[in-house]
């Protein structure tokens, strides 16, 4: 009874954080709300950018850390369905629940790609709101993080400025490196790739990138060596320069078609902390353009 | 002559020396307008240099913003669905699932031994092609407080059994969660699953004999976060009771009462674990199973006292970089304790002896499952029981309760599963279970289970 009481009185002395308390469930949007946030948010990011978005199960942990979030940031689009909402229900928390302003969806922010016209499994693991992979493109951060910022100066108006600040700095160097990275990558426009999975539709976009062939059969389904060999000879006629996975992926496929294809294998990040170089948003547009430009020579 | 009129005077007199004096530079007029052209060409030139100056800066201004526009093309199209009545429909999920099973002991026979019946469903399924319960589920929030869920199960054999039809609240706030209709208790680790996402095809025997396959409540849960970066869960409910261990006892407080805690987290990033105790008490009046007695002649006998139940349960699951796609292993195992204190009533029907009864009785189970491949895993478990020591009243004989024998059953199972996709899965399962004393049960089942519609998120 004593501990008891020891532990419930540890519990009520603990001291208030500054600032907001964030759940965000992927690397991006967890470095761009630190961006935003600097001092006055702490942040906790669910998963890593080794881990498979589509695939996370509802930890402990994860029910723990929602229990006291202000802000719980997703990217929505149904990539999170597998478990968010169990761990939103079982947190008890009524300021992260869907449609209270504790939550954000990054993918409301952005003109979505690849609406399924039908919505069949038959297709594969389709997502009704368009492909949720929207970090690939960092114009998609300036619309993200525009109302995110908006959104934590809402739930936490004494940081309003400071959040500002941030955001106004963040966007001013996210304009230069998109320049930058634009300019860089002007070799890449029009190149056929072929990608392991419809993961990249927004940095295709950007980057004028033409996939010409995905290795899944369906979205979420694996390729036999059958299937490899058939997209193979598709492919004969107009051949990709690269093949292009994320580094959460299994390297099987994507080695193999590149190894009978002759072509390069390019280990995009995908995320932060999906490659050593991309340690915040900065370095993963960095480190992806590197690496497709690595493979052109 | 005024001041005035000097005035005039001097000025007329400039204004008359002026022309004068121009006249006299005549000879330089075309040099002033060289000069003047030169001027005037120069203001243009600068007046051009400046104007090719602003372009360039709205130019780069524009430049500047181009990103954004880039960013913004075509925008956030509102998608707007038209208004239907449809439109707000509850999730509606399907679970279908069949067997093929193999069994080389009769399953009307099943029984476990040492243990009392518990009249719920706990044999394995027919013999041959089986249908499994499918299960129809929907779901969908009711207000901003208030979800609701049905859970249905349609038994092979016809007819709907309401499995789970719960309401609970979507963030109560500190961390507190109410949830009152039927539901599965929070109990354990398992008994909160739907069966259909267990690792195996049954359920371990502990669970069979303890609980009667799974503990649901009719009543209400509230359930507490700890504000703490470690997960601690407390919960308590308080139900009516009517199913094994507790009976319907027709009165108006709470029949059954559990409480359980959890605690759980990460233990870096490849491995997540949970643990946590439960304490399920009910007091049971006049709970009626059938035996045969020390002649052969089936009799029902009827326990009415306190029975007590302790979970420990234990969960740990590993993934490389927490990445489970391609591999993934998890450990788990549960350990009941039960005590039971109270009479028998023997042959309630005939002779109708009623006297003590005390049992303390024990089970765990223990098993791990591998995923070596992506969609494959293999998984082994282990079952044990001990009956424990039943004592029994001076006037009961024991030899009417050979259901109650002291026995420790036990079994062993392995399983090879493979999911192609989120979607399906399909198992291949045998045990050699010795739940009956002096009889070997070899097992085989071969089981499909799959979702359709809404798929909902899996607890841990």
């Amino acid at each position: 009874m004593r501990i008891l009481i020891l532990l419930l009185a540890g519990l009520l002395a603990m001291p208030a954080q500054a600032g907001l308390k964030i759940f965000v469930t992927v690397p991006e949007w967890g470095a761009l709300a630190k961006e935003i946030g600097g001092d006055k948010a702490e942040v906790f990011v669910a998963t890593t950018g080794l881990q498979d978005p589509h695939h996370i199960q509802a930890r402990p942990s994860l029910i723990a850390r929602t229990r006291d979030a202000d802000l719980v940031i997703a990217t929505g689009a149904d990539l999170e369905i597998g478990w968010l909402p169990l761990v939103q229900r079982e947190s008890g928390n009524p300021r992260i629940q869907p449609g209270q302003p504790g939550y954000f969806e990054a993918a409301r922010q952005v003109r979505m790609l690849e609406m399924p016209s039908r919505l069949d499994r038959a297709d594969g693991d389709v997502h009704a709101g368009g492909n949720p992979h929207i970090q690939t493109d960092p114009r998609n951060f300036l619309l993200v993080g525009a109302a995110l910022a908006a959104r934590m100066a809402e739930l936490s108006p004494a940081d309003a400025q400071s959040y500002a600040a941030n955001w106004k700095s963040f966007a001013e160097r996210w304009r230069v490196a998109l320049a930058r990275w634009e300019k860089q990558a002007a070799p890449l426009r029009g190149l056929p790739i072929a990608v392991q999975h419809k993961a990249f539709p927004y940095l295709q976009d950007w980057l004028g990138l033409k996939d010409v062939a995905t290795l899944e059969p369906k979205p979420g389904v694996e390729p036999s060596v059958a299937y490899l060999g058939k997209l193979l000879a598709q492919v004969a006629a107009n051949p990709p320069k690269l093949v292009m996975r994320a580094a959460y992926q299994s390297p099987q496929a994507a080695e193999w078609f590149g190894r009978e294809a002759k072509v390069p294998v390019v280990v995009v990040p995908f995320t932060v902390g999906g490659s050593d170089k991309a340690k915040d948003l900065f370095g993963l547009f960095d480190d992806t353009i590197e690496r497709l430009l690595a493979a052109l020579k | 002559m005024n001041r005035t009129s000097l005035i005039v005077l001097a000025a007329s007199g400039v204004l008359a020396s002026f022309p004068a004096s121009v006249f006299a530079a005549d000879a330089d007029s075309n040099s002033l307008n060289a000069l003047r052209e030169e001027i005037a060409q120069m203001k243009q030139a600068y007046e051009q240099r400046i104007a090719a100056l602003e372009s360039r800066l709205v130019q780069t201004e524009a430049k500047a913003g181009n990103a954004e526009v880039s960013a913004r093309q075509a925008s956030v199209a509102a998608s707007q669905k038209p208004a239907s009545e449809s439109a707000f429909n509850p999730a509606i999920s399907l679970v279908l699932a069949g067997t093929y099973t193999r069994l080389s002991q009769d399953p009307n026979t099943y029984a476990i031994g040492g243990f009392a019946p518990t009249g719920g469903e706990v044999g394995p399924s027919r013999r041959s092609f089986g249908l499994g319960e499918s299960e129809l589920g929907i779901a969908a929030n009711i207000s901003p407080t208030l979800r609701g869920q049905l859970t249905l199960a349609l038994p092979p054999e016809g007819g709907a059994e309401v499995e789970e039809a719960f309401i609970q609240t979507l963030g109560l706030g500190q961390g507190a969660t109410l949830k009152a209709g039927r539901f599965l208790s929070g109990i354990g680790y398992m008994n909160g699953q739907h069966a259909h996402t267990w690792d195996f095809a049954d359920a371990p025997l502990a669970y069979k004999a303890m609980l009667g396959g799974q503990l649901k409540n009719d009543g209400a849960q509230i359930k507490w976060v700890a504000p703490t970066d470690l997960l601690v869960e407390l919960g308590a409910e308080a139900a009516s009771g009517g199913a094994f261990p507790s009976t319907d006892r027709n009165q108006n407080g709470a029949t059954l009462g559990a409480l359980f805690a959890h605690v759980g987290g990460d233990a870096g990033v490849s491995n997540s674990w949970r643990a946590g105790l439960s304490l399920l008490g009910t007091s049971p009046r006049d709970r009626q199973y059938e035996d045969a007695d020390s002649t052969g002649t089936a009799v029902t006998n009827a326990f009415s006292g306190r029975s007590r139940t302790w979970i420990a349960d234990a969960i740990w699951k590993w993934a490389p970089n927490g990445n489970g796609v391609e591999r993934n292993l998890i450990v788990q195992g549960e350990y009941f304790r039960r005590k039971e204190t109270g009479n028998m009533a023997f042959d309630t029907a005939g002779a109708n002896l009623v006297d003590d009864y005390a049992s303390r009785q024990s089970g765990f189970y223990a098993q791990t499952v591998y995923q070596f491949m992506p969609h494959w895993r293999a998984g082994y478990r282990y079952d044990r029981l001990d009956s424990g020591n039943v004592s029994l009243g001076g006037t009961l004989n024991p030899a009417d309760f050979p259901l109650l024998a002291a026995y420790k059953p036990k079994r062993n199972t392995v399983m090879v599963d493979y999911s192609p996709d989120h979607f399906s899965r399909w198992r291949l399962q045998l045990a050699r279970d010795q739940s009956r004393p002096g009889a070997i049960d070899n097992q085989l089942w071969l089981q499909y289970a799959v979702s359709l519609g809404a798929h909902g998120a899996h607890s841990y």
